[in-house]
Order: structure tokens, then sequence, then C-alpha cells
């Protein structure tokens, strides 16, 4: 399959890349890593007039901790979450993720910016960065700005970023003391999206849930966070009964669609189970 | 549309070519250099067919326009085996019939190539993680595996040696 015919441009700076995106408006799709893009575009599903290619910028593939947080830049290809020794030793959910994204040949291309800007509910890093409470950081013609996570998917495929914004960077809290997390996937096959996964993460003291954020993949239009569940675990002791309330309450405002994958009564119940597993992997680590 | 003059070394030789935007590298590496080795099996970036190495990792090229590759190095199955020799890699998969049909080969010779040069002893399970983007339909995966073992054993004999 081949897809349609586009401009394509390939910027050395962020600067000349925006100015394209503003030159082009709506016409104009960034390519990243492509592992989204390229196939929508063979299946014609994508039809950019013009391709502003930004995996020549320098500057932006990065991993570092930085006053309290992960910076990831937007161009940081998946495999390079497994091999950083940041991300396995401190960013645990974040390391779960990066495990089961797509397959390794897919990960070796796909950025964790184009994974977030795509906003495919899908998904894994929406999840993901909803738990980690992440901001991303979108650079324009009127320069940076952040935006914080909870405000940036808006709708299926939509996202908060101007037309003429680029996403350059996300910002993940560095866990606290007690804090631990994790991410749970429950696929067909390797490569396939997720029937229904859970990122979780939370903060204990003296066996109390402090803290609590959860995100869920393929189970809603939009990424979306659990906040019925969260609000099940902050300020309880988590025994079986109050994972299992959680989990219920997850199953109950998640909001799947049926497909090849399974029912929506399938896909709800697995999102408890997921959701139960992931909370009891993240207390294993916040321990 | 777009036209654009790229250079590709491709198995140490580099080539030039004026290209539309829209071509694939598959395709740049199948009709403008008549390399077929590398084949082009689901065309929806889910089999691993495509596979090659691009400044040394293993990508699907058929999710990547030549035009991105422009400067790169690229590595395909007919650069595996040098001066007649086959490759251990090759040899593995012929000592160990790692192949029935023969379609997701040069896929996966390439996929385990980028694996042993990040991981040259790999355990089974890393072997079949490191390969699980490419599909086979024949095998069932273990003569497989077992060629990947038996080219990582000779890979590392020769370097004791060396």
């Amino acid at each position: 399959m081949i897809p349609g015919e586009f401009d394509y441009h390939s910027p050395q700076t962020l600067a000349e890349a925006i100015s394209l995106l503003v030159e082009h408006g709506d016409e104009a799709k960034i390519l990243a890593g492509g592992q989204s893009l390229i196939p929508a575009m063979r299946f014609r599903l994508a039809l950019p007039g013009t391709l502003i290619d930004i995996n020549r910028i320098d500057g932006l593939s990065y991993l570092r901790e930085e006053n309290g947080h992960l910076l990831i830049g937007a161009m940081t290809r998946e495999s390079a979450l497994e091999e950083s020794d940041i991300v396995q030793s401190k960013y645990h959910l974040l390391a779960d993720a990066a495990a089961v994204i797509a397959d390794p040949l897919v990960r070796n291309l796909a950025t964790v910016g184009g994974n977030i800007a795509h906003s495919d509910p899908a998904n894994d890093h929406p999840a993901v960065m909803l738990a980690y409470g992440a901001t991303v950081m979108a650079a324009g013609p009127n320069g940076t700005r952040r935006i914080a996570i909870d405000d940036f998917f808006t709708d299926l495929f939509e996202n908060s970023l101007e037309e003429n914004e680029i996403l350059t960077e996300i910002r993940i809290p560095t866990p606290a003391a007690g804090t631990g997390g994790a991410y749970l996937k429950l696929e067909r096959k390797v490569g396939d999206y997720a029937i229904s996964a859970a990122a979780v993460q939370l903060t204990m003291s003296g066996g109390t849930c402090t803290a609590a954020r959860i995100g869920l993949t393929n189970v809603s239009p939009v990424p979306m966070r659990a906040k019925n569940a969260e609000q099940a675990l902050v300020g309880q002791t988590l025994t079986d009964d109050v994972i299992e309330a959680a989990g219920q309450a997850a199953a109950a405002e998640c909001d799947p669609s049926q497909d090849l994958r399974g029912s929506v009564a399938y896909k709800r119940d697995l999102t408890r189970v997921m959701v139960k597993r992931t909370i009891r992997k993240a207390m294993e680590r916040a321990n | 549309m777009s036209k654009h003059s790229i250079t590709i070394s491709v198995n140490g030789t580099d080539h030039s070519a004026e290209v539309d935007s829209r071509l694939l590298l598959v395709h740049f590496i199948r009709e403008n250099l008549d390399l077929t080795g590398t084949h082009i099996g689901c065309d929806t970036t889910s089999c691993g067919a495509c596979t090659v190495l691009i400044n040394g990792r293993a990508v699907k090229s058929c999710t990547m326009f030549a035009v991105q590759a422009n400067g790169a190095e690229v590595d395909t199955v007919e650069g595996m085996a040098e001066g007649g020799q086959l490759h251990p890699l090759q040899e593995g998969f012929w000592e160990k019939h790692g192949l029935q049909c023969g379609y997701c080969t040069p896929g996966m010779l390439m996929s385990a190539k980028h694996l042993l040069s990040k991981n040259p002893n790999p355990t089974e399970d890393e072997i079949r993680w490191g390969i699980s983007g490419n599909l086979c339909r024949c095998t069932g995966y273990n003569k497989i595996v077992e060629a990947i073992q038996y080219a990582a054993e000779k890979l590392q004999q020769e370097e004791v040696a060396a």
C-alpha cells in the first residue's frame, strides 16, 4: 500500500519546524517515529499534504533528572526507555510500559512524544502519564508552555496542542519515598493494542494509601483516569476488599466499546482484574 | 509532491537516487536497488519480514520513508555472508532447520543480528523476546531459537579464538 502524495520537509531546528507548521497549518503533520502515522498514511486514513520530519533536529532525544523530575525529550525512542538505568531503577511504571509497547522493532523507531501527541486511547503512554501526573511541554511561535497531562487529552486522537505547536518534552515527577507504580497490559499477541491495561501509581504511609493515580488504556474513547477507583484507595488500608472495590469502581467508570478483542462486559470485567493486579504490584513496590 | 536527492549506504555501498517523498524504504531497497532479499509480508507494520538494520538497529523498512534514511547506513540480508562464507546466523538457520518456507527468514536474521550485537549471550527467553516483532507461520519458532543459540555460541567462540 502506497501513501498519498505529500511534500516533505526535514528542518534542522525547532524554530524552523514551528515556522513550517505556521506556514502549512492543518495541512501539515509532524513525523516523529512514524510507527502510527505511516501505517495510517498507507491505509489512506491520514492524507497530510505536508510532512514535517523532526528526526533531524538535535537535542530532542534525552532522558535526565532535573529539579525533582525525569525529563524525557519528545524524540526519545521507546527502546531508549528499556535501555535506561534511570528508568529501570526508579520509574517502574514507565519501565513496565516500555517493555510492552508494540514490538521490539517498532520500539526502535517509535517515540515517547509521538505516542502521546497521537493521543490514541489504545496507546500505552497516555495512561502511564496520567498515572504519573506528568507535564507536557509544547513549543510554538509564542514560546514554550506547560500543559498538565490532566488537561492534555480532549477527545479521540485530539489534544490541547495548538495547530502550530510541537510537543517537545514530557516531565514525570520523581517518585517520593513510599511511592510505587506498575503497568500491566493484557494483549492478544505481542504488537497488538491492549484489550485492557492499567497504570497505577500509589503512595503508602504506615500501611495506609495516601495518594493514588490510575490510568486506563483502550477502554474509553479518550485516555482516562479511573478517579472513582483512586478515591476507593486513598485514606484506606489496602485490604482485599478495598482493592476489589477499586477494581469494581474502574469497571463501572470505564467506557469500552465492543470490537474483535471482546464485548463491553468482558472488557469491563477484565479492567476490574487488571486494576486489582496492578494495584497489588504497585503496593509491593511502594513498600 | 516533493522529490528528494538521497544517498544511502546499503551493505557498505553508497547509492544515490532521486526519490518521491512517499517512496517507502522497503520499495527503495527492493525496486531501486533490486535487493529482493528484504521481503514485504503484511504491509501493515505487523510481521517484520521487511526488517533491516539502520545504523545498526533493527527496524521495519515498510514503516519508514526512503528519504528518512538519507545519510544512513542500511544493512540487508544480502550483506550478511562475507567472501562466500555464511554468517554464523545463516549457518545456524541452515544447521538447525530454522526455516521452512523462508519468507520470514531475512527479517528474522536481521532482528537476530541486532539482538546479538546488544546481547551476545542471550537466554532462550531473551531470544524469544528479541524476535517477538517477527512472525513465522511455519516453524513454531523453536527451530529459530535454536538457530540463534547456535549462532550466539559460534560468534562467542570466534571472539575467544580471535
